[in-house]
């Protein structure tokens, strides 16, 4: 026996109101957890994300929804621009680099992006498996795209049309995995990436059945072996910036370039040169980051209030159960003290008790908000998107762990004062 | 053992209780009888270390309890007294068993739990180790209670009132019972009563209804 025993079977001794607070605390503690980790990881990710992109020009609409769906693929894109249209972006002065996308199709509810290497290079992705993609149909896929959907190089998929899942599949054009993409943190894990001409291929099928003899002939030699394994439909596709833009075929379409500039100048009229005299609309990064997260930092903010206010209730529920348990007690800490129990043994089994509570449920309440995250990271693909990684520790939590555990002290102060001043005698001889 | 000139007067209360000086020799027991309000209880509480007296000493072995510090008082209460209850009170929390580790770990002895299932099957409990107190009749409480108050070995042994929820038969065995544990540890045997049946069995006895002491609070 000691006092850790002792108070352990005063908890287990009223297992309700024990349960209650512990489960009150943990609610608060995973309330302000999950806040913590979801902030933190989406933060971060809207920013990783975003780096290196200064402006996303695309079909007019919401700038927050061409954001979202050309950097972060996630909603649907706002409509299509056509290759004249962007070649008067690629050459504009103020444009250092451009990078094309092409969305519209999707395996499985992984969207399939099409686009040039230099996409995969602004992120830092190398090839773990395989090798970048050399022809049309030929597809590169992010790490956790392959692991989910079970990818190997050499497999072939079929294509859906639309963002997401369920739309009508194009059972006529299969694409070919030819590389897997070691993890990169990024938004391009969680993507399958090919050539711009890949998608229009793709699409193009059922209208221009004709076209497939013209293209076999353009293949070169090296690429024999290749040739006979999928003799069908084969192109090489261009290596060279913006090389699928070809005089005869201006009305062609893509779905949103993301740029960056060549001076810091540049952000103040690119801008409004894309808005005001073409009819696509330019989209800031950086700024829509901002109001995006101020509007989301409403419900973030109201739900850490009700956090906090879960901890505090908890926090005064730990208080009056020890307070309760002192009155209720203090026969046994007046024949404890008989015993040859100090005071300082007594106060310190009641501030034991205060802390074991406060601990058990923080702990819990951080186990709750990882299993919490893991749940809703496993349950929705937009969290996936993102990256949330459900065990990952912050060291808020330690704070966290901290604060309350200053908290629960505090919360069993008084009572272990009373254990502390607990007479003796007069408490003995009030038999009641 | 010895007290003088005990003297206690309760903060609220205009009376004041004073006891004779009164000496008793080692392993000897005394019988405290007085009706209720003649201040046994208190002078009970004053000799196992658990009330400062207003006035007077109390020696024991030696030392004058009451000049002690408050820890030196609990180390001292820890090393030399036993007190068995009125009302027994014995944690609810925890089982027999546990009560008596309880008391063994906060009087500082070795951990030793078979001490206290050989305590318990002296007491003839033995069955009763899991049990907690709400499970277990009055008699049974109050031998769990003597195991507990002769765990440290005490050289005073104190008991309040301990036959007065007792038929006559049971009164003797308890007796019987806190005699044999005194003797068996080398402990003088105090118990307060104002049962009259237990007069014949001791030769010591301090009669505190003698003493003219006006009712007073106990």
């Amino acid at each position: 026996m000691n006092i850790f025993k002792l108070s352990f079977s005063y908890l287990k001794k009223s297992p309700l109101n024990t349960g209650l607070n512990i489960l009150l605390l943990a609610l608060g503690i995973a309330t302000i957890t999950i806040l913590l980790l979801f902030n933190h990881q989406f933060r971060n990710n809207l920013i990783q994300n975003a780096e290196g992109i200064d402006l996303v020009v695309g079909a007019k609409g919401s700038p927050i929804q061409l954001i979202l769906s050309s950097i972060y693929h996630i909603d649907s894109p706002t409509g299509n621009i056509s290759l004249k249209e962007v070649q008067g972006i690629i050459n504009h002065p103020m444009v250092a680099e451009a990078i094309p996308l092409a969305l519209g199709d999707n395996y499985q509810g992984y969207r399939i992006v099409g686009t040039e290497h230099s996409y995969l290079t602004m992120y830092e992705a190398n090839i773990e498996k395989g090798e970048f993609w050399t022809y049309s149909k030929e597809v590169v896929a992010g790490a956790k795209a392959a692991n989910k959907l079970q990818l190997s190089v050499g497999d072939t998929i079929i294509s859906s049309h639309g963002v997401i899942e369920d739309g009508s599949a194009h059972e006529d054009e299969p694409l070919i995995i030819v590389g897997i993409l070691e993890e990169t943190n990024s938004v391009l894990d969680q993507l399958l990436l090919t050539s711009v001409e890949s998608v229009w291929d793709v699409h193009e099928h059922d209208e221009e059945h004709e076209e497939h003899d013209e293209h076999d002939h353009e293949e070169g030699d090296e690429h024999d072996h290749h040739h006979e394994e999928h003799e069908e439909h084969r192109m090489e596709v261009s290596t060279e910036p913006f090389g699928f833009i070809k005089s005869d075929n201006l009305e062609k379409e893509l779905t949103s370039l993301l740029i960056t500039y060549n001076s810091p100048l540049a952000g103040v009229m690119f801008p409004r040169f894309v808005n005001g005299q073409t009819d696509m609309q330019a989209a800031a990064p950086g700024f829509e980051i901002t109001r995006l997260l101020s509007l989301l930092g409403i419900g973030f903010d109201v739900l850490q209030v009700f956090g906090f206010i879960l901890i505090l209730a908890s926090m005064l529920g730990v208080f009056i159960a020890l307070y309760n348990a002192m009155k209720e007690r203090k026969y046994d800490l007046a024949v404890m003290r008989t015993l040859g129990g100090s005071r300082v043994v007594l106060m310190s089994q009641t501030l034991l008790e205060g802390i074991l509570l406060v601990l058990s449920g923080s702990l819990l309440g951080i186990l709750f908000a990882h299993l919490g995250i893991a749940y809703l990271s496993g349950t929705y693909q937009q969290a996936e998107q993102f990256n949330i990684n459900a065990w990952i520790i912050l060291p808020e939590e330690l704070i966290i762990l901290g604060g309350a555990l200053v908290l629960g002290v505090l919360s069993a102060l008084v009572p272990a004062i009373i254990a502390y001043r607990t007479p003796i005698s007069t408490t003995l001889s009030k038999e009641s | 053992m010895q007290f003088l000139n005990l003297k206690h007067k309760y903060e609220n209360s205009e009376y004041t209780l004073s006891y004779p000086d009164f000496l008793l020799n080692e392993k000897e027991h005394l019988l405290i009888i007085g009706g209720s309000g003649s201040g046994k209880t208190t002078l009970l509480h004053i000799l196992g270390g658990l009330l400062k007296p207003t006035a007077g000493e109390v020696i024991i072995n030696g030392t004058s309890m009451y000049s002690l510090s408050e820890t030196g008082l609990d180390k001292f209460r820890r090393n030399h007294i036993g007190i068995v209850f009125q009302r027994i009170h014995l944690l609810s929390a925890l089982t027999v068993i546990e009560n008596l580790a309880l008391a063994q770990y906060l009087s500082k002895q070795p951990k030793n739990k078979s001490l206290l299932h050989d305590l318990l099957s002296e007491l003839g409990i033995a069955d009763k180790a899991k049990k907690y107190p709400n499970e277990l009749s009055f008699g049974e409480s109050q031998r769990v209670g003597i195991a507990r108050a002769i765990i440290n070995k005490p050289s005073i042994l104190l008991a309040d009132e301990p036959t007065s929820n007792l038929d006559d038969k049971n009164s003797e065995k308890v007796l019987a019972l806190l005699q044999q544990q005194a003797e068996k540890n080398e402990a003088s045997l105090i118990i307060a009563t104002h049962d009259e049946r237990i007069k014949r069995h001791y030769s010591t006895i301090l009669n505190l209804d003698n003493e003219i002491i006006p009712a007073g609070n106990e």
